[in-house]
């Protein structure tokens, strides 16, 4: 039966992780943003609500609860707190999901616990190419098998790269096809340079340079053959998606606050149809995108081939977002583009979501 | 309930019963309809007084139904088939809608039994725009005078672009809808609606519009003189109260003002429906030349004609999916004012937009008359029109947002 309402444990779950995002995420957006750090303390605090680790299988320790609707409600939450510090918070699940469904017994052992600790351990996925027309399917980083090991040469960027981290996820070609591998941080021949983007400054991102990578065959991420990366792909579109809801409410919601107090000629220019009617496509677009967004996740959960409704999800996504950031800029005025309000920030945070691509966070 | 896509199982029974009919009824006679404007589509009338509306067989009703959603699912499906068709159906139509918000139960016994009976087709219509009130219901001229000698309401005044207004007022056991002010001072509070039936002297059909779409449905010019109805034909209570008439609790105003929360869906789920036709002919027309949309190529390879078909079809579907959330609101008793315009705003727009953009796709193929691209174009422009202008339903959306009242958010 069709309908629209998150049942009960997730209205909680959403409750919960949306007064999160406006207590501790929130407050912290402009520091992090213009520090380019973010405090581990939002991390362990985000780390005790335990997120990642609900929807983690509960063989190896975590809860079981793995929903994509779910995960894309918290995407949003948190996204509307910031987008650097969702994206963070949310990093271990770019291991630990693609690993839950197509690693081997032997690396879901060897992966999830690390990511179920006391202390939150950050995840990270290489998949992204500093390239014009870059395609996720067709990556140009290779992988050749030699032997009892694979041998790994490329370069990657975009690749989450947060303090502690001990290993990413990286996408490569194997014989034209796609499959992705373990690489420890710390591997040989792997050069890692810390990036600066135009927005979602405070997460540390990295180019990462693989030459002459060599992992052991066991490190290839599925059992027998490798694991169908364009699932991954799909959710990570799906809760890329919502994380661009996140983003564009955040944005709506202080350009609505804003336009009620700001007054010119006497009155608040929500008052102008000019502003209003703006508000009122900004509200509605947000609405269309996020029920997009839960579409493509509800097909996940379904076990639904949802790639396409992914990709037209997220495609949205990314338009509402830059449009109605865009809007929040306009409706401030002068004051949005200064660093003092948040509109600048939020722009250039939403226009990153053409290249954010495959971050699996559902 | 948990958020969920998934039609029940009674809902794609009425779908798939619907799309035949579309399929069958309603587009071998869409040209023709077009063409031939002023034409009763008789093919389409008989077989739906004869067959259709006795509603979709099989469904098991002691199983559960998507409520309000399955409603806009049979409007988008037989407006797949033809706009101008579906609005030309003998029903109550929005008529009905007000009667059966505002009326008591003698008068729903008595105007909208006929419309489940035998006999010949009959229709129902609402008439609420005047030369100088469209959306700005308030300043609605046509004058409804109590006469108490023969305790009867005199009606006077002109209504134009009243949909189905010809059938409705011309053929017996049919009726018009008729909105008027019983006291111009009192503002909105003063208006009141009453039930014309067929062929009331007085009631004068004066003319139908030349449209540049949805021709097959007949859009009236009705002239009121001293035209008389009983004066149980009021809908809703008959007293002014002129300091507050938005809390008045009078069922005849705010129930009629309640339809368009009804029936913005209704419309929202309509435009889908065109916009679906184009969508899909486009879709077939590329396959057909060989040109397949590749959901999994990168930006840098996609070509303009993937991109537009990709943006048509997620706009269309956030389109659909917010009118299934304003539906899915009237079924649980929620209020959804604010939902249901966002639905009508987003899809007036997004299939006008579609529409456009399939003609252009289409080249001469869409603009030749031998297809029907050109004409789901001209009809899908009237849903960014009726039913409250797009800009009216920003209005209405901004004001809900902002909690602004109407003298501060004008």
């Amino acid at each position: 039966m069709i309908d629209f309402e998150p049942n009960e444990d997730q209205t909680l779950i959403r409750d919960m992780v949306r007064q999160f995002a406006e207590n501790e995420v929130r407050p912290n957006a402009r520091n992090c943003d213009e520090t380019a750090s973010i405090d581990p303390g939002v991390l362990d605090a985000a780390h005790e609500l335990g997120l990642v680790a609900n929807a983690l299988p509960e063989a190896h320790g975590g809860g079981g609860e793995r929903s994509a609707v779910t995960g894309c409600l918290i995407a949003e939450e948190l996204a509307w707190g910031d987008l650097s510090i969702a994206l963070a918070i949310l990093s271990p699940s770019l291991l630990g999901h693609p690993v839950a469904d197509f690693g081997s017994e032997a690396q879901q052992a060897d992966v999830l616990p690390s990511l179920l600790t006391a202390k939150f351990a950050p995840g990270s996925i290489g998949w992204v190419e500093p390239r014009f027309g870059f395609d996720p399917l067709r990556p140009q980083t290779t992988a050749k098998r030699d032997g009892e090991e694979y041998v790994l040469d490329g370069t990657k960027c975009f690749v989450p790269w947060q303090d502690g981290l001990a290993q990413t996820l990286v996408v490569a070609s194997e014989n034209g096809e796609l499959a992705a591998f373990f690489v420890p941080a710390d591997a040989e021949g792997l050069s890692a340079e810390r990036e600066s983007n135009m927005g979602i400054q405070a997460l540390t991102t990295a180019e990462i340079t693989l030459a002459g990578v060599r992992v052991p065959a066991s490190a290839r991420l599925g059992e027998g053959g490798p694991a169908d990366l364009r699932q991954v792909l799909a959710r990570g579109r799906a809760a890329l998606a919502a994380a661009a809801v996140g983003v564009s409410r955040a944005a709506y919601e202080i350009s609505l606050e804003y336009a009620k107090e700001r007054e010119t000629f006497g009155a608040p220019i929500a008052t102008k149809q000019a502003i209003a009617f703006k508000l009122a496509d900004m509200a509605t677009e947000i609405d269309a995108t996020r029920l997009l967004a839960w579409e493509a996740a509800w097909r996940l959960d379904q076990g639904l081939d949802s790639f396409r409704e992914a990709t037209l999800a997220f495609q949205k996504a990314q338009r509402t977002a830059l449009v109605v950031a865009d809007g929040s800029v306009q409706v401030f005025g002068g004051h949005g583009y200064i660093r003092d309000f948040l509109p600048e920030m939020l722009l250039r945070n939403a226009r990153g979501f053409s290249t954010f691509e495959a971050l699996s966070l559902v | 309930m948990p958020i969920d896509f998934e039609p029940t199982e009674n809902t794609e029974i009425s779908r798939l019963h619907f799309n035949r009919i579309a399929l069958d009824q309603m587009r071998p006679f869409s040209r023709k309809y077009d063409d031939q404007e002023h034409d009763l589509p008789t093919e389409w009338v008989e077989y739906w007084w004869n067959e259709g509306r006795f509603g979709a067989p099989k469904q098991d009703l002691s199983k559960p139904t998507d409520g309000f959603i399955t409603v806009c699912i049979q409007a988008e499906e037989l407006c797949f088939g033809d706009a101008g068709l579906y609005l030309r159906m003998p029903t109550p139509a929005l008529g009905g809608s007000a009667v059966g918000a505002a009326g008591t139960a003698e008068q729903k016994e008595k105007f909208l039994t006929p419309f489940r009976e035998p006999g010949e087709p009959i229709w129902g219509a609402m008439a609420i725009t005047e030369p100088s009130a469209g959306s700005d219901s308030a300043a609605i001229v046509t004058t409804a005078e109590f006469d108490e000698a023969t305790s009867e309401w005199v009606l006077n005044g002109t209504k134009i672009f009243c949909t189905a207004g010809q059938g409705a007022s011309t053929i017996d056991g049919g009726f018009v809808v008729v909105w008027a002010t019983v006291d111009r001072s009192a503002g909105r509070g003063g208006i009141k609606s009453f039930v014309v039936p067929a062929n009331t002297p007085g009631m004068k059909l004066v003319g139908t519009e030349d449209k540049l779409g949805i021709r097959a449905s007949d859009t009236a010019t009705l002239v009121f003189e001293d035209c008389r109805v009983p004066e149980e034909n009021l809908l809703g209570r008959r007293d002014v109260k002129k300091r507050d008439p938005k809390q008045t609790g009078d069922k005849g105003f705010k129930g009629a003002m309640a339809t368009f929360d009804a029936s913005r869906p209704i419309v929202a789920a309509m435009a889908v429906g065109v916009g679906r036709a184009a969508l899909d002919f486009v879709k077939s027309e590329l396959e057909r030349q060989g040109v397949k949309v590749r959901y999994d190529a990168p930006p840098s390879e996609l070509t303009a004609v993937e991109r537009d078909v990709m943006e048509m079809e997620s706009e269309l579907q956030a389109a659909r999916l917010l009118t299934w959330r304003a539906a899915k609101m009237i079924s649980s008793g929620t209020p959804n004012s604010l939902e249901a315009s966002m639905a009508k705003a987003k899809a007036g727009l997004a299939v006008t937009q579609i529409t456009q953009k399939a003609v252009e796709l289409l080249g001469p193929v869409g603009y030749s008359k031998k297809m029907l691209v050109e004409k789901w174009m001209r009809d899908a422009k009237i849903n960014d029109i009726y039913e409250g202008t797009q800009q009216i339903n920003q209005l209405i959306i901004a004001r809900r947002i902002l909690n602004y009242s109407s003298s501060i958010l004008r």
